[in-house]
This record gives C-alpha cells, structure tokens and sequence, in this order.
C-alpha cells in the first residue's frame, strides 16, 4: 500500500508536499496554498484547510491563537456560466453586433 | 531535506546593514531584475525586501498570458525579446514554468476592429512576428467552440502564449538568491530618505539599512514612497477582475481576445478556463482605491459576453474570482529609469496591466542599465521624466482588459 498520506484531496496534495514546502521557508497558509495548489479544486478549501492548520500547529509553524483560512474566494460553490449569465447582474453587456 | 533545495526568501532572512542596491517589492520584475543583476555584477550587494509573500501582488494576480501581438514596434520587438527568453528559462530557472505556446487569437467583430488587425499584421511583418491575419472560418478551425458569426475579421500568432504565473515568482526568486542576492519576505519598508548620496530605508522590523541606490519595483502600490521623496508621477492603480473555471481537458490551444468587449480567456495547462474583460468602473470610486475586492457584476458581466461567443462553456462551473491592480500609466508606456531630482532612486513601474509578460525581457535590460549603464530603445522611452518634460506620447493601442 502507497504510504502517501493526502491532505488535500482535490489536489492531491500530500503531507510529504507540505514538509517540502516548509523546508523551502514557505510557512504561511496563503504560501501553502499557492505553492502546493492546497484548496484550489473544487472544494476551494472547505475540506482541507483545518487539516492544513492543525499540521502547521503540530510542526511549530502556526500559532493557533492566530490561525486563520485563506482569503475566500467567491463563489462560495461552483455556479456555471449560464446560472451566472442569467442573472441580473453588473452593467448592460453589450451585444455581439455592437459598432466600434 | 535535499541540498538542492534553495530558498527562497524569508521573513528571517538577514539583511546586511548597507548595500548597493535594494529593491523593494520581490514581484516579478524585482525578482527578474535581482536574479540578472546578482549575475552580471557578483561584486555588488543586493537586497530585495516585499511587504507580503512572494506571489501576493499583482505578479500572482494575473491571467499568465504573454504576447507579440501589440500596436506599436518597440512593444512588438521586446515581446519577441521576452518570448524567446521564456523559451530555455524553464531549464535556466530550474522550474516548470507551464509554458505553452498555443497563440493569441484576436477577434474584431467591427470595421475599426477589423482596421487595427490589418495595421498590425503589417507593422508585425516589417518587425518580424509571424502574426497572420484569418478569416472567420480560419478562426473557427482554430477554436471549433467559437460562434464566429459576426466575427469580421481574425489575426493569430502561433508563438504567443500562456504561462502559470506562480512559478515563474519562485523560479526568479531561487535563482536571484542562489546568485547571492538577499530576499527578505513579510517586511514593509516604512520610510525612505536621502542621506548624502544615499538612501535609508526603514523597515516595518525596526531594522534600517542604507542603499546606494534603489529600485522602486511595487508597481501598482509605487505611489506611497515615491511621494515620500516628493517623486510624483502619474501611475495609478486600476481595479481588474479575473475568474477561474473547474479544470478540464485540454481543448482550447490560443488565448482568445475578443476586441470589441475586452473579453480575454484561455486554457491554463491546469485545465482551467481562466478569463477577464473589461468592466466599466463601479461609480463609488473604488476601482482606483487599491481595493481588492470582488464583485458580483464582473461575474455576470463576463458571463454573459463568454457565452455569447462561446456557448459550449455554459454548463461550466466558475471555481473562483479574484482581482489583482493594473498599475496604469497614463501613456500606455512602463514608467522605469531614474526618478525625476532621484537619480539613484530608479523606477520600474507603470506596466499597465502587462508587466508580468515584459519582466524576462526587462529584467535582462534593465540589469545591463544597473550593472555598467547600456542603453536599451526602450529605457529611454520610457524615462519617467517624460511627463514633466512634454515627451509623453501614446503610442499603443492594444491594451487589453
């Protein structure tokens, strides 16, 4: 049996990854995040970021009394382009056939 | 862990008391500037000091695309320049880059539209980019999805293409520290002043450190220490709105720009549909206030136009929106070379929105500038003393987004 251990599962990142990316001085989650992919699938972070921070307070790295997430990202689920096209929303777009 | 493992800048790493040159903010153009000049000049002592992490600003903002495909000559040349460098940086930064040449992909649906691709076709002939102008059908081969039915006319540059923003960061940051330069991450610089031929830089640490010159590379964020010198320039930022989809296979090889909306998207190597437009300014003001919020009418805004040229797309999800700032430069032109009454105190700002896909190019130039004083065409185009003087001109019309 593979003896990778996951932390994220959307993308695939393991906790070997997490150490790695700790040795290269990338200690904080908003690095963790862009360095190792970590919350960027399609839970966007909502499975995984809690187990991020509890393995970054057992190895030193994170002081619990000021862990906080990443920046949320909207939406807060995926929508499609057609749920979003038909909402009323932002300035009038202008149609394909428009002059200059 | 491995000894090839070299770091990358930190929030500990010690910096020396004095050096030759500090540059403050490790986006992509500080980073590609320490990484070339720690080559050229062994002999000087470099520090690079960012207020955030390395891929906070607007260097981890951006849509990754880089392009020959511009208005003017000296644009053109240099992106030629910097693609071609893209080309073995992979191997020289020792990073994957996700480099990938799939073309840019205009679209004009009007008759000015369609006038601005034939102009650049020419002018890109006479410099040496191998833009070719397509028709609609021509378009549509490329990229099957698109409703081209109102399309007038297309141009397409094979070797222009998309990168993955990240590691093009790490890989510069590695390389410069690597070469010796020292990167200092999560610290401010709170204050600058001249002291004689110097600079003291005072840091949000407490520490302080003296520079013989310094480069001003924060872009968008560039007004606050200019103005502590009395360096006043017209570079303001400009609020811009990125969205990425749910990952798929590959099916979209070009970067699509349609003309008319501003409407920008491509397929990352991560699969992701990754597209802007450009969005009239909300009317409260924000959209110049560095403010990094995102907003519900880009999403609808983007939505609409996407689907109406690209109707496939409609059943795909949006995973995430964020923004990142244009750092706008009111004649279109970077704004970098030494400060107007700041000669020691160099700029390498004003981008506009485009600085990401310059920075191979420029990093190499304005090294050479720093290390022994050669000049490039497009240093002395783009002096900031320009404005004060009257020599600003406006010579490019593709900026997009």
């Amino acid at each position: 049996m593979s003896e990778r251990r996951f932390v994220c599962r959307c993308e695939d990142v393991t906790l070997a990854e997490l150490d790695h990316c700790l040795a290269r001085g990338l200690a904080t989650v908003e690095e963790i995040k862009r360095y190792t992919g970590l919350g960027t699938g399609p839970c966007q972070g909502k499975e995984c970021v809690a187990l991020l921070c509890r393995i970054l307070i057992d190895r030193g790295a994170l002081d619990p009394a000021t862990a906080q997430p990443f920046t949320a990202r909207p939406p807060l689920e995926p929508v499609t382009f057609a749920t979003l096209a038909a909402a009323s929303l932002g300035p009038a777009t202008t149609p394909a056939k428009e002059p200059g | 862990m491995s000894a090839e493992l070299h770091a990358m800048g930190s929030a500990t790493q010690p910096l020396p008391p004095e050096v030759d040159v500090a540059i403050v903010g490790a986006g992509i153009m500080g980073l590609a500037l320490a990484y070339h000049l720690a080559r050229l000049a062994r002999d000087l002592k470099i520090a690079v000091i960012e207020r955030g992490y390395l891929v906070s600003g607007a260097s981890g903002r951006n849509g990754g695309g880089l392009r020959m495909q511009w208005g003017d000559a000296g644009n053109v040349r240099l992106m030629m320049e910097s693609i071609d460098e893209c080309k073995g940086l992979a191997q020289e930064l020792g990073i994957n880059l996700w480099f990938r040449q799939g073309g840019y992909l205009f679209l004009a649906r009007s008759e000015a539209g369609e006038q601005r691709l034939v102009r650049n076709a020419e002018l890109h002939a006479e410099v040496g980019a191998p833009t070719r102008l397509l028709a609609p059908a021509e378009a549509q081969a490329i990229v099957p999805q698109l409703d081209v039915s109102d399309v007038r006319l297309a141009s397409f540059n094979p070797e222009d293409g998309v990168v993955f923003p990240w590691p093009f960061v790490w890989g510069y940051a590695t390389q410069a520290v690597r070469h010796g330069a020292r990167l200092r991450t999560h610290t401010a610089v709170t204050r600058v002043e001249p002291v004689g031929d110097r600079y003291r830089l005072q840091l949000s640490t407490g520490e302080s450190l003296l520079a013989a010159r310094v480069v001003n590379a924060t872009g968008a964020w560039s007004h606050g220490l200019n103005a502590q010198l009395g360096i006043h320039l017209p570079n303001q930022p400009h609020r811009h709105e990125i969205l990425s989809s749910e990952p798929l296979k590959p099916f979209l090889d070009p970067l699509v720009v349609d003309l008319g909306s501003g409407l920008y998207f491509s397929q990352s190597t991560r699969g992701e549909l990754v597209t802007g437009i450009t969005l009239p300014d909300a009317d409260d003001g924000s959209d110049t206030s560095l403010s990094l919020h995102s907003s519900l009418r880009f999403l609808g805004h983007i939505s609409r136009t996407l689907v109406q040229l690209m109707p496939i797309v409609a059943s795909m999800k949006v995973l995430r929106q964020w923004v990142g700032p244009y750092d706008v430069s009111p004649d279109g032109d970077a704004i970098v070379g030494p400060s107007p009454g700041h000669p020691r105190f160099v700029q390498v700002c004003g981008f506009t929105g485009h600085g990401f896909m310059m920075a191979p190019a420029v990093g190499r130039l304005l090294a050479r500038w720093l290390a022994d004083g050669t000049q490039h065409p497009m240093l002395t185009r783009w002096d900031p003393g320009r404005f004060a003087s009257g020599q600003a001109h406006r010579r490019e019309d593709m900026i997009i987004g």
